[in-house]
């Protein structure tokens, strides 16, 4: 499966093509998904294959590791195992352990290519990288995308466009799944781009309503803003390493051969892409409209996987980022402080949002931001740990909200719901279970993972980053506070919404409960070791760590091996994420604290007004810089034109007829009457000549062209 | 190499006429046919020239689609048939002067560039084929460049010409 | 045979273009006469690949005639365009732009 992982990305294709040219004639077009679920169960399958065959192919190279408290030993000792032979560029061993540990084998990614397209003898090629990340993105990709799959049979039935909605769920999962399967940086521009494209088409699924159609221009339009540095980057890339393969890019950066301000370059560039895709500050505000679309298009697209492109753009050229951001040995760097103040900022947003997809979408940036603030501080296995587990449970929490609209009329808005706990006891009970997982609490899926980055956090380098583990810690805070608010609002209290809410069909709540599964155990793909030993599942529970790890550059980046985890930190956040529903459940369930806070002070107005206007970035954007470069441009081209044009023919003009009353006067009238007839004539012979000239005629204009051709012909031949 | 010369002398000079023909003809069908015998002779040189690719092409596209393009338009602008003395505008003496002018500067050039210089007697030759490798893979960005182009004009010719 | 050979009937052909382009009056006769201009510079390019021995001579004469095809394309209908406005195609009398 590992070599032909190119089936992976080609079923979803050839599903996509089925069902548009298939899909209106089964069922009178609403039977789309007798084609898309079971394709996308194959490729489910044919993902796990792939994952397992991956896990074969390290255990097969490498001895396996030693359960027990060994891990950690044989891990630092594998520190310096990079430099293998067979690559082409051979590591640079640093270091005394790099010299001692020789050349021990480590698994290589299967890679198989063909030439797509070749110009002016550069082959461009298309193919798969299947290595422990792409092979964890599939997994995640392809099990989101089946229940997404599953859950929309109800959710969208007896749409109007049912067929384009398969159709399109089947192409984004082919192009996300090509896009994480990409071999070379051309490949991932265009499944970055594809997948982008799919967003924009599904977000303006409803497309008569003005509102979803603006989401989804303005959705595709940011993207457009990180698209010309992700571009850009590349490029750089490419011309700082003389191929477009990711690997040799890779092994090039990681090993000091292209020199640094290229890589800071190409890293900056990136991280433009980044900002738009993965919705991170300043570009994210994107994201919470484009929650216009069809509530399992959010989750699929809009929490669980396309927009972790980003994230996993940034892990698959760490050594790019790493280098150029100088991860190893600066205490701060670009990509932390922009994770760790996007989480920040995008979670204080959630809070004064009365739309519970909005909440969800704002805390998916928050998360967002924790995975890039992640991979900022070097804990590459905890970034992409915490993406596999916010995956299942923000879908669950995503397709939660889509049951409950789906039970109460289609409505988003938490002010009209409440009390929903007694008739939808499923989507209740996975909903708490999904944002128990989210807020961290122990021993749930997101504790483990948000444990592992702020550990990160920590101890990433030599001194840490204490404002990134402040960060986090007051992140861990709110989180689990604006989730309680959601459970508040939505499922406790009085029902404030009109008809009767119902729990939903098991095909909503079915996907709803595997999801939910995998929030409460996702945590034991990546246990820490001491974790791991007690509960006797030894090497068994850290999945990623000991298959997903580039250990290729493990010499160059020692972050990558997990830093120990810290009780007291563990402990630390677990409060935070208690205090935090603690305070919101006295505030809402017992009535206790400052109610009517904005009503009485000043301060706690302005500051609500600032969050519910989103820090004013949409009014900055189209009030301030589209109108303002739209505006003073055409002002600037107006007076140009009036002013400067204008002037210049009418002076022309104006001097022309000028010189012809010059003429006119001085020569005819005021010379004596002997020369009159003479000179008159030759007077009006150059007005007519000159204004033979403007005749407007294309062939006059023709034969001065090609006259003037000739006479320079001339004149070079004689000269040269 | 005689007979090569003959015939090229042969294909030359009627193509050189009916070129001729093809720009005063008074005349606007004959003026499109002339351009048909232009076209075919050169077609002919260029097999001369070991093109036979572009030769076929000539014929496909120029004489077969082009061609019966400029006859649909002369007959959509319902041109007067028959004989007809207003074809050639007064300045035609300025256009005289003006190619001749330029003929002979390029003439005189090329004559002094290249002197008697000579075609290699055995050139390389190049199939159809090689042609066929080189537009794919050497020369695949300008082929997706006109491509597009011919898109566009395609797009550009049915927006204008559509009657709204 | 001669390079020159070739390369004059080229430039004889190119300036029997420019001369129809300068002299007719009637639009589609300028777009037949700007075909034989394009088409001289097609026996350039033959000539100067056959010349050197390489195969970038044809690929741009293929080249140039698709383009040709687009140009005769949208050509003509600018000159149908043109009648439709004027009822006639007399490129004399499209003086619009005239001082």
């Amino acid at each position: 499966m590992l070599e032909n992982a190119y089936l992976i990305p080609l079923l979803p294709g050839l599903s996509f093509l089925a069902i548009l040219l298939f899909g209106k004639r089964i069922k009178g077009g609403q039977g789309a998904h007798y084609i898309g679920v079971p394709v996308l169960a194959v490729v489910w399958v044919l993902s796990l294959v792939a994952v397992f065959g991956w896990i074969n192919r390290v255990d097969d190279v490498t001895p396996a590791t030693e359960a027990g408290a060994t891990t950690h030993e044989t891990a630092a000792a594998g520190v310096g195992t990079a430099g293998d032979p067979a690559s082409p560029v051979v590591l640079a061993a640093e270091g005394e352990t790099g010299a001692e540990a020789g050349h021990e084998a480590v698994a290589q990614p299967v890679i198989r290519s063909a030439t797509w397209w070749s110009n002016a003898g550069e082959n461009f090629r298309i193919g798969t990288l299947v290595d422990g990340l792409s092979v964890t993105l599939l997994f995640v990709v392809s099990t989101v995308s089946l229940l997404v799959h599953i859950y929309s049979i109800e959710y969208v039935r007896g749409d109007e466009r049912y067929t384009h909605y398969y159709a399109f769920l089947s192409f984004f999962s082919a192009a996300m799944l090509f896009f994480v399967l990409s071999q070379n940086i051309i490949q991932m521009i265009v499944g970055w781009e594809l997948v982008g494209v799919s967003s924009f088409v599904l977000i303006g699924h409803w497309w008569e309503s003005l509102d979803n159609s603006n989401a989804a221009m303005k959705a595709f339009m940011t993207n457009r803003v990180g698209d010309v540095g992700l571009l850009v980057g590349m490029i750089i890339l490419y011309f700082a390493a003389g191929s477009f393969e990711v690997p040799v890019i890779n092994e090039m950066a990681a090993s000091g051969q292209i020199r640094h301000l290229l890589l800071l370059a190409a890293a900056g560039s990136l991280t433009a892409a980044v900002m738009s895709k993965s919705g991170q500050f300043p570009l994210h505000t994107w994201l919470p409209d484009a929650m216009a679309g069809p509530t399992p298009v959010s989750a699929l697209i809009h929490a669980a996987t396309m927009v972790v492109a980003g994230v996993y753009m940034v892990a698959r050229l760490y050594p790019v980022f790493y280098e150029g951001y100088s991860i190893g040995t600066s205490s701060i760097n670009g990509l932390a402080l922009l994770g760790g103040f996007t989480a920040f900022m995008a979670a204080a947003l959630a809070f004064v949002q009365w739309d519970i997809k909005k909440v969800l979408a704002y805390s998916t940036i928050s998360q967002l931001g924790y995975m890039v603030m992640a991979l900022g501080v070097g804990a590459w296995t905890a970034a992409i740990f915490h993406l596999f587990t916010h995956a299942l449970f923000k879908a669950c929490l995503f397709l939660g909200a889509g049951s409950v609209s789906h039970a109460s009329h289609h409505t988003f808005d938490m002010r009209e719901m409440g009390g929903l706990r007694k008739v939808m006891p499923h989507t209740y009970k996975t909903f708490v279970l999904a944002s128990l997982a989210l807020a961290g609490v122990f021993p749930l899926a997101g504790f483990w993972s948000k444990d592992e980055i702020l550990v990160g956090a920590m101890r990433g380098q030599q001194s840490g980053y204490p404002l990134m583990l402040f960060f986090g810690l007051l992140v861990a805070f709110m989180t689990a506070a604006y989730m309680t608010r959601v459970i508040w609002y939505t499922f406790w209290g009085e029902y404030r919404g009109h008809g009767t809410p119902h729990e939903s069909p098991a095909l909503i709540t079915g996907p709803l409960w595997i999801l939910a599964g995998g929030a409460v155990l996702g945590g034991l793909v990546n246990l820490p070791s001491a974790v791991a030993d007690k509960i006797g599942l030894g090497g068994a529970a850290h999945l990623i760590e000991t298959y997903a790890e580039p250990v290729r550059y493990l010499d160059q980046f020692s972050t990558f091996s997990v830093a120990a985890p810290s009780l007291g930190l563990a402990l630390t956040g677990l409060a935070l994420a208690l205090g935090g529903i603690l305070a919101v459940y006295l505030y809402y369930w017992r009535r206790l604290g400052p109610h009517g806070l904005t009503e009485q002070s000043v301060w706690a107005r302005r500051g609500y007004t600032f969050l519910v206007n989103k820090y004013y970035l949409d009014h900055l954007y189209t009030g301030i810089i589209a109108r303002g470069v739209r505006g003073p441009v055409a002002q600037a081209a107006y007076w140009v034109n009036q002013n400067v044009i204008d002037r210049i023919v009418n002076l022309v003009g104006e001097s022309a007829r000028e010189t012809g009353r010059w003429v006119y006067t001085n020569i005819d009238q005021g010379v004596v009457d002997g020369t009159v007839n003479g000179l008159s004539s030759g007077a009006e012979a150059t007005g007519e000549g000159l204004r033979v000239i403007q005749s407007g005629r294309v062939q006059q204009y023709g034969s001065l062209l090609f006259g003037a051709a000739a006479v320079l012909a001339i004149i070079f031949t004689i000269v040269i | 190499m005689v007979a090569q010369n003959i015939a090229f002398a042969f294909i030359a000079s009627i193509v050189a006429l009916s070129a001729v023909r093809t720009v005063t003809t008074r005349n606007i069908v004959h003026a499109a046919l002339y351009l048909v015998a232009v076209l075919a002779g050169l077609g002919a040189l260029y097999v001369m020239l070991t093109a036979e690719f572009v030769a076929t092409t000539q014929f496909l596209v120029y004489i077969g689609a082009v061609m019966v393009l400029f006859l649909f338009g002369i007959m959509l602008t319902r041109a007067p048939l028959g004989h007809l003395d207003d074809l050639t505008g007064k300045q035609w003496p300025v256009a005289l002067g003006v190619a001749t002018a330029l003929a002979a500067v390029l003439v005189y050039a090329l004559v002094d560039a290249f002197h008697a210089a000579e075609l290699p007697r055995n050139p390389v030759i190049y199939r159809t084929a090689d042609v066929g490798d080189s537009v794919f893979s050497t020369y695949l960005i300008p082929f997706e460049a006109v491509s597009v182009l011919l898109l566009a004009a395609l797009i550009g010719a049915v927006v204008l010409a559509r009657k709204d | 045979m001669l390079v020159n050979q070739f390369l004059i009937l080229g430039a004889v052909l190119f300036c029997t273009g420019v001369y129809g382009v300068l002299a007719r009056r009637n639009a589609v006769m300028v777009l037949m006469s700007i075909e034989l201009m394009l088409n001289a510079v097609n026996i350039n390019l033959l000539t100067f690949g056959l010349m050197v021995g390489s195969i970038s001579g044809q690929v741009f004469a293929l080249f140039i005639i698709a383009i040709a095809a687009a140009e005769v394309g949208v050509g003509l209908a600018l000159v149908l365009l043109i009648y439709r406005n004027r009822s006639n195609i007399d490129v004399e009398e499209l003086d619009l732009m005239h001082g």
